[in-house]
């Protein structure tokens, strides 16, 4: 069964032979375990850049395949990220609390070591209690589970509200902003839980790995978004290449007539909205112990926007698409931005990319959208010849009479 | 003749207009029943009203041998019940195959996690196959159905409604801007259809209408002006002032 199902979607096997093939030559070149051609930071650039793959290969199953324009699925990918954040920041913590405090002529209470990491994690924000979201933070297998329950949960009350009243098209895409925008406006506060604008930060130093070099640490990141983001391409082109994408397919180009075939569209939205919202949870798990630090801002409305215009620029409604997307416009939007890119200089005036590069961006945008709808993975379609009817709007409709669409044209 | 579905009193209203208006409409488990009426004459909303789409201001509407009332359900639950609905522009997923269009109308479980784990089964295939047959596109099974022509789409959609294994069909203007040829072939899956089920047709072409052969109701502002065989109707002297002498 599993053979047949990648015989028919050969793109998934290309695909997952080429992110392995990557892996490899990013490994053999690495400072790690290679011949140092390729940087630590490079390698945790290039990991970083495969988990907002997954996060885009989200947001293509809601939006490319189900019509859904979510504009808050960063949100959830941020959520992720919190929450292992706070296990990695606990444990590091107490590690250090531990080992300073061996020295104390009096060995120190159980008491006493939690209240100096208190005092250490939340001096920042003027406290030294732990509030009650950190209970579990003790537990690796507790926040690795709520890496995926608190997206989830959050999207399946969200959505369940949303999609009930039936809220579609660009109100719902309304909402998860406002959704995001609440949420990381919450985060900024101090007494919010989770150090406020501070963030998490020192992410990038695994507990009990703290002789390991970082250039070896970012190996094990890359590899483990690598698999995070093979085995999601997997489930992701499984889940559309039966009914259930058939269904996706439907409510995205026709919700009522789904509804009148007797599919309760709203279930199927829920289930899905959930379901990529965990995706993007365990993507954003594995992103920022790479980054180092997160914090409210990156779950601000504009990186939901980001996504999806990642998406729309790489191709949506295909799963490669999405994460060459993802890919490509977040490494060049990291060297346009990172001061590498030549100045254009036009007589007195110099076109500076670190300024210029959003109304670069936002024009491609545009262009894209107008021009070439079907992004970057449209540019495959010239070499497999996929052709889809463009009857959308222009309805040959009774007049044409029963001619088909080549005869139509001719 | 036992009643499949029975409309009763049933009254609606869009921004003080009465769109419908008391009506009361029956219908038996195997019959052939075609809504002729002017425009505005409350034959959508009918049917609007029918499939869970609008909900009615007053009346009930029972629903099979149990006497089940529709109302306050949604349409997916209405659908499932039975009642399969076709749109006067012909509504398929152009995107997708004619094979794909079919096995998702085919009636198997709705839900979302069995849809996920489904797999068809040979009898599903087969079912998909005599269909096609049925409404003449069993050489299309593998074009994507937006390739097909403006009578295709209307058949497969049609086919999309038989799969759905529905208990009653309601149709709208099925014959809309097809060849004579088309008419014809139309007409004959509907009457198939019709031999062991409900099938009520909702159409504007009177010629269309006598090719069925079947009981016709005359709805004018939103209730019913007339009932009975097409030469009945045509000759009633209310129905030729407020359709046929326009």
């Amino acid at each position: 069964m599993q053979n047949s199902f990648l015989m028919r979607t050969p793109s998934t096997l290309i695909f997952l032979a080429l992110l392995a093939v990557f892996t490899i030559i990013v490994t053999a070149l690495s400072e790690g375990l290679g011949l140092g051609l390729v940087s630590t930071s490079l390698v945790k650039t290039l990991g970083k850049t495969l988990c907002l793959g997954l996060v885009a290969l989200s947001m293509d199953l809601v939006w490319g395949y189900a019509g859904i324009l979510s504009l808050g699925h960063f949100a959830f990918f941020g959520m992720g990220g919190y929450m292992i954040g706070m296990w990695l920041m606990y444990e590091r913590t107490r590690d250090i609390v531990v080992h300073s405090l061996a020295d104390a002529p009096i060995p120190s209470t159980a008491q006493e070591i939690s209240d100096a990491i208190g005092n250490q994690i939340f001096g920042v924000v003027g406290s030294a209690e732990f509030p009650l979201i950190w209970a579990f933070a003790d537990s690796l297998f507790l926040q690795l589970l709520l890496v995926v329950l608190v997206p989830g949960v959050l999207a399946l009350v969200f959505g369940w509200l949303a999609f009930r009243s039936r809220v579609a098209g660009v109100y719902l895409s309304i909402l998860t902003q406002a959704m995001t925008l609440a949420l990381s406006l919450y985060l900024f506060q101090n007494d919010s839980g989770l150090r406020g604008n501070n963030g998490l930060s020192g992410l990038q130093n695994l507990p009990g790995f703290s002789d390991v070099p970082q250039s070896l640490v970012s190996l094990w990141f890359l590899w483990g978004s690598a698999l995070a983001l093979g085995l999601g391409y997997l489930v992701a082109a499984w889940v559309v290449s039966g009914k259930f994408g058939s269904v996706l397919r439907g409510i995205r180009d026709n919700e009522a007539r789904v509804r009148f075939l007797g599919y309760s569209v709203e279930n199927y939205k829920l289930v899905l909205f959930t379901g990529t919202a965990c995706m993007a949870g365990i993507a954003g798990a594995l992103y920022y112990p790479q980054a180092g630090i997160i914090n409210p801002a990156e779950i601000a409305p504009i990186a939901s926007i980001y996504l999806a215009v990642w998406v729309a620029i790489g191709g949506r409604g295909r799963l490669y698409g999405a994460v060459i997307g993802a890919a490509f416009v977040s490494l060049l939007s990291s060297w346009f931005t990172g001061g590498r890119a030549p100045d254009i200089v036009l007589g007195s005036f110099a076109l500076k990319w670190v300024d210029w590069w959003l109304i670069a961006l936002g024009l491609s945008f545009v262009l894209v959208t107008l021009y070439a709808p079907k992004g970057i993975g449209g540019l495959f379609d010239l070499i497999s010849n996929r052709t889809s009817p463009n009857r959308h709007g222009a309805d040959l409709g009774p007049d044409a009479g029963a001619l088909r669409e080549q005869e139509a044209n001719e | 003749m036992s009643t499949l579905l029975e409309v009763s009193g049933v009254s609606v209203s869009f921004d003080g207009f009465r769109a419908i208006n008391n009506l009361s409409f029956q219908i038996t488990k195997t019959e052939m029943r075609a809504i002729i009426g002017p425009n505005g004459a409350g034959k959508t909303t009918f049917m609007d009203i029918v499939t869970g789409k609008t909900k009615p201001d007053e009346g009930y509407i029972l629903w099979g041998d149990k006497n089940i009332s529709l109302l306050g359900m949604s349409e997916a639950r209405i659908a499932r019940e039975g009642i399969g609905r076709k749109f006067q522009k012909p509504t398929v997923f152009e995107d997708q195959t004619v094979q794909e269009n079919l096995l998702m109308s085919l009636k198997n479980p709705r839900g979302p996690f069995r849809v996920l784990f489904y797999k068809p089964r040979p009898s599903d295939l087969e079912r998909v196959e005599a269909l096609a047959v049925e409404i003449g596109l069993s050489g299309e099974l593998q074009r994507k159905s937006g390739e097909l022509s403006h009578g295709q789409k209307q058949w497969l959609e049609i086919g999309m409604l038989l799969a759905q294994e529905p208990r009653l069909l309601l149709v709208d203007e099925p014959a809309a801007g097809m060849t004579p040829a088309e008419r014809e072939h139309t007409t004959s899956i509907l009457v198939e259809a019709a031999k062991t089920r409900a099938v009520v047709v909702v159409e504007h072409d009177m010629e269309f209408v006598r090719r069925l052969g079947c009981k016709v109701t005359v709805l004018h502002e939103g209730s019913v002006l007339a009932e009975g065989s097409l030469d009945h109707v045509t000759a009633n002297q209310d129905v030729i002032d407020v359709y046929l002498g326009r």
